[in-house]
């Protein structure tokens, strides 16, 4: 039985969330009670399932599974000479790592949500959107087929677009969701074209096939740097961030947390096109220092931006730009030692492993960030700095999650944020020493922000207008608690998690020949 | 030559949608020029399929056995299917800010900034 | 799995355990030297109000420092480069896609130029 489950659960991972979202306008015409139970059984399925999955991969190596085929794990089918036509999903430790993101983040901000979002009309579209936003990531994360990557692309997109717009809010929702979605559907056609260069040029959709055929000519070129382009815009880098703080901002809080999985499944995909699809044979440290770029840009710009900000939710979203700027960082790092084995040894794959560790405490600390503004929203009604206070008096367990998150975005031990910014900044000061001194010039001026908005928040004496407000309701508070105890373990056993975790993740991302002979067979 | 046609047709139909995007201002026509550099791509990859003398996949009592992979199709028909969902959603969009804001004019649409 | 293993950052290490015992440790010698002091705090008494030379207490709305207050020094030390990176974030959605593909233009131009 256990075998079974893990050997489909791959295409569960999909199946679970689909089924679940189409099936919640119905059951939800029955009573909102077992709409939110349905909804809660669902995500619970598809959290298990990701950890199973998850488990299994990081125990027995990458695993694969074949829509339509006699046998999930035949990529080849006999009678086709050697091309894998299926669409494939390849499950390896990187993937695994993302699916674990994706299922802890959309556990924890669906008991939030429960509790928050109850004050909406059409929840039902809501959890429906919701649960698709599941599926596309996860599709996203665990794909192994160009085109599908598309698809789940798009149903991540449209499901976002509609999430974000959800509460119009005298249609400032919905302009936000207008830019974010000009902006997706341009960047995903773009992909689509760079997906079509690769079959006119390799005959293939499935990536590990056009990995054995990459040849790196002027074709492969162009749609490398259409790839990164979109990819990049997709999460957030600066020049193309102008999108994140419109729509993190007037998003439901709940939806912002799960936009920033969002975000990181295309940061993953960026990683896997430059990694898997064409590792070696692009010249690594042109396009491994258009990315370390990138990442300083997103970096300063984000959190310079981030201080005058008196929207707590916008000035949050252009922290999450600056975090994504340390991810880029060190995963271009890598990417520009690629190909050299020993600075590989001496600092690339340290470096890697802090920018991969970086996505998953980001995921984590900043979901709870992003939850706690959204209790606070709950409870007054606004997100503006100058108009809050002296909160801290009645809502004292909001408090403590809000340290305990901003604590860990400004790298401050003992939270995970630390124990990732320290393998970045001391890997990248190998590299380069100016680089990790804007890294950490970054890392005071985030602590500086924070500082700024527990203040403005939480400091002060009670003010008189907030006078009957109470904490926040228990179900918003286990939500928030969920993620604040992984921001807590994950800093005291950092080790642990990168032996366990992360060390595979950037071991199979860079590893091309892993992934092709797990997909194909042989090396 | 004669067979670069297409790709030069898609070349031209992206430079005229991305081109209408940028410069309009109309958000109407902005969504127009999302949709035609759609269909810009999607011809991209219906002419990628494109063999000469090919013959549809139908094996049973084939003339020949030159046959167009239908992967291409299959791409092209998703592709247009996703399409369509964004063209809606965008459109409805248009509309709740027209009904809010009074304009769909982008140089009015900009209270989120900064 | 080792829980209690330092992180290895390939030139240095960092253990949080220890760093959080040193943290207790220091904690209890505060404690205990905070616990010689003088307890002369007596609640309900003069000494719990503010003293702002016998001027009225303002209200509690005006003791508050508001956001919009905060680090006006660094702001106004930065106002160049503020003053050029605010107004690129237009909000007009033109101008987001002409920076999208401007960005797509100058790294086609590194990328498949200059290789």
């Amino acid at each position: 039985m256990n075998g079974f489950l893990i050997e489909h659960a791959p295409a569960l991972l999909i199946m679970l969330p689909l089924i679940g979202a189409f099936a919640t306008p119905f059951i939800g015409r029955v009573s909102p009670r077992i709409r939110s139970a349905w909804v809660i059984l669902i995500m619970t399925l598809t959290t298990l399932t990701a950890l199973l999955l998850a488990s299994d991969v990081f125990l027995n190596g990458t695993q694969i599974y074949v829509f339509g085929a006699a046998n999930p794990d035949l990529a080849v089918p006999l009678d086709s000479g050697g091309i894998p036509i299926r669409i494939i999903f390849t499950v390896d430790a990187m993937s695994a790592l993302m699916q674990v993101i994706g299922a802890i983040c959309g556990f924890a901000v669906l008991l939030y949500s429960i509790s928050a979002d109850r004050i909406h009309s059409g929840l039902e579209s809501f959890y429906t959107l919701f649960l698709l936003m599941i599926a596309g990531i996860m599709g996203m994360v665990s794909t192994g087929d160009l085109f599908n990557f598309f698809v789940f692309l798009e149903i991540l997109s449209i499901a976002s677009a509609g999430l974000i717009a959800y509460r119009i809010d005298g249609g400032l929702a919905v302009e936000a969701a207008l830019k974010y979605f000009v902006l997706s559907t341009i960047g995903a056609m773009v992909i689509l074209v760079a997906i079509g260069i690769y079959y006119g040029e390799y005959n293939a959709l499935n990536i590990a096939m056009i990995a054995s055929r990459m040849q790196f000519t002027l074709l492969d070129q162009i749609a490398l740097v259409l790839i990164i382009a979109a990819l990049a815009m997709k999460c957030g880098s600066v020049p193309m961030h102008f999108w994140t703080p419109d729509a993190y901002s007037m998003a439901p809080s709940s939806i912002t947390a799960m936009l920033v999985v969002a975000s990181q499944a295309s940061l993953y995909g960026l990683f896997r096109v430059v990694f898997t699809l064409y590792n070696v044979t692009l010249n690594a440290m042109t396009v491994g220092w258009i990315i370390i770029i990138l990442g300083v840009l997103s970096m300063v710009v984000g959190v310079t931006m981030a201080i005058p900000q008196k929207n707590v939710k916008r000035l949050m979203a252009y922290h999450a730009i600056s975090q994504t700027g340390y991810m880029l960082l060190g995963v271009g790092v890598g990417l520009a030692v690629l190909g050299n084995q020993p600075l590989m040894d001496s600092f690339g794959y340290i470096a890697m492993e802090g920018g991969i560790f970086h996505i998953i405490n980001h995921a984590m600390y900043k979901g709870l960030l992003f939850l706690t503004a959204g209790a606070i929203f709950f409870r007054i009604g606004t997100y503006n700095l100058n108009r809050m206070g002296g909160l801290g008096h009645s809502m004292k367990y909001t408090m403590i999650f809000f340290i305990i998150g901003a604590l860990a975005i400004a790298g401050i031990p003992p939270f995970n944020g630390f124990a990732s910014k320290l393998m970045i900044y001391e890997s990248v000061f190998a590299f380069n020493p100016v680089l990790a001194v804007i890294a950490m010039v970054v890392s005071i001026l985030t602590l500086a922000s924070f500082v700024k908005v527990f203040h403005s928040i939480f400091m002060g004496p009670k003010l008189p207008e907030y006078e009957t407000v109470q904490e926040a309701p228990a179900p918003m508070l286990i939500g928030m608690a969920v993620l604040a105890a992984i921001v807590i373990l994950f800093g005291l056993f950092p080790q642990a998690v990168v032996d366990g975790l992360i060390a595979p993740a950037a071991h199979a991302l860079s590893d091309q020949s892993g992934y092709i002979a797990a997909v194909l067979g042989g090396a | 030559m004669f067979w670069n046609l297409p790709f030069i047709a898609v070349v031209a139909l992206s430079l005229i949608g991305l081109a209408t995007v940028v410069t309009k201002k109309n958000l109407i026509k902005i969504f127009l020029g999302i949709n035609i550099f759609e269909a810009a791509v999607n011809l991209f990859l219906i002419s990628l399929g494109y063999r000469e003398g090919g013959i549809a996949p139908i094996f049973t009592s084939a003339p020949s056995t030159d046959m167009v992979m239908a992967t291409p199709q299959a791409l092209t028909l998703t592709s247009i299917v996703i399409g369509v969902a964004t063209s809606a959603l965008l459109l409805s969009f248009a509309v709740i800010i027209w009904k809010k804001y009074g304009t769909i004019d982008t140089d009015q649409i900009r209270r989120l900034r900064e | 799995m080792d829980l209690l293993a330092s992180l290895s950052t390939g030139t240095g290490y960092w253990n949080p355990l220890a760093w959080l015992l040193a943290t207790v440790i220091a904690a209890v010698i505060v404690y205990l030297v905070w616990r010689r002091g003088e307890s002369g705090y007596k609640k309900g008494t003069a000494q719990t109000t503010p003293f702002i030379s016998g001027n009225p207490e303002p209200g509690k709305e005006m003791v508050h420092v508001r956001a919009s207050n905060l680090y006006w020094g660094y702001l106004d030390a930065l106002k160049g480069y503020y003053e050029l990176i605010v107004p690129a974030h237009t909000g007009v959605v033109n101008d987001y896609v002409l920076w999208y593909l401007g960005v797509t233009a100058m790294l086609m131009i590194v990328v498949v130029v200059f290789i």
